[in-house]
């Protein structure tokens, strides 16, 4: 086993056992913070696969925009969040049943993958090409539709959250 | 490639082992001795007011949801940067348009207060 396998192993038990914890922690709170370390793993994954755009994409969205999005509404409604009482939902059985129906179904379907046994492929220097990634997101023939799309995609969940969360009260 | 992330890691290990250290030395080391006045909360050295648990404002959430999206707007300005030398003139365009289109979402946050503090 190399040096690098060890490495990606670590990465991916630290991953999933923060997933665990995010569900298994009794305070949200807690919960919340687990996940923090759950999206750094998955950075980090990013970053064992040499995608350095998207570790900065994780670390910047999801660890500095959503995380911090989900404690601050943890720490809204921590007041109302009832913290005491049983973890396992009444349906937890069958729950249990999709899960392990959808992860097989998923781990037969990467075994039929010729590339599932071979290491990563290395990228090269360029192998990551940011600068057609930006040209294929503003070229007429290419994206630049959903692009403009993603734009007011944005404004109406920005116009949404505000009013969704703003004072009616006061303006009324 | 990857060497360039061996460093973030070894960097990211030390970092994380450095308070780790100090914080364990501290409490191998420390007597342990309880008074009340140790045990109580410490809030920047002055006597503290009302609980800690408190109600936060929702104007957190509305700043975070539109630190949100314009951290998103930077995941996909991005690439348009970067690439920004090699595009004709349409395409610059393009972009400004995406940015123009969000700007119409930060006007309507200003009209609505939601930039205030109140």
């Amino acid at each position: 086993m190399s040096a690098f396998q060890i490495v990606f192993l670590l990465i991916a038990l630290l991953t999933l056992f923060s997933a665990l914890m995010v569900v298994f922690a009794r305070k949200t709170i807690h919960s919340a913070f687990w996940l923090i370390l759950a999206l750094f793993g998955v950075a980090a994954t990013f970053a064992t696969l040499a995608a350095s755009f998207f570790v900065v994409i994780q670390v910047a969205v999801y660890i500095g925009a959503i995380a911090i999005l989900i404690i601050f509404t943890v720490m809204l409604t921590r007041r109302s969040m009832e913290e005491s009482g049983d973890q396992l939902l009444p349906g937890w059985g069958w729950a249990a049943l999709v899960v392990l129906i959808v992860f097989g179904g998923l781990v037969f379907m990467l075994l039929q993958w010729q590339g599932i046994f071979q290491p990563p492929q290395v990228l090269t220097a360029g192998g990551e090409n940011l600068e057609n990634l930006g040209m294929a997101l503003v070229m007429p023939d290419r994206y630049v539709i959903p692009f403009e799309v993603a734009s007011v995609l944005l404004v109406a969940a920005m116009i949404g959250a505000i009013y969704v969360a703003g004072d009616h009260k006061k303006r009324s | 490639m990857l060497t360039a992330w061996l460093y973030v890691g070894i960097f990211l290990v030390v970092a994380v082992l450095l308070p780790a250290v100090a914080i364990a030395l501290a409490g191998i080391l420390a007597p342990k001795k309880s008074n009340p006045i140790k045990t109580s909360v410490y809030e920047c050295g002055i006597e503290v007011v009302g609980p800690a648990r408190v109600q936060i404002k929702a104007q957190y959430y509305i700043y975070a949801m539109v630190f949100l999206v314009f951290d998103v707007e930077m995941v996909l300005l991005f690439p348009w940067a970067v690439a920004f030398k090699q595009l004709p003139l349409f395409a610059v365009f393009e972009g400004i348009l995406f940015l123009l289109i969000l700007l119409g979402g930060l006007f309507y946050a200003w009209r609505k207060g939601a930039l205030e503090w109140f």
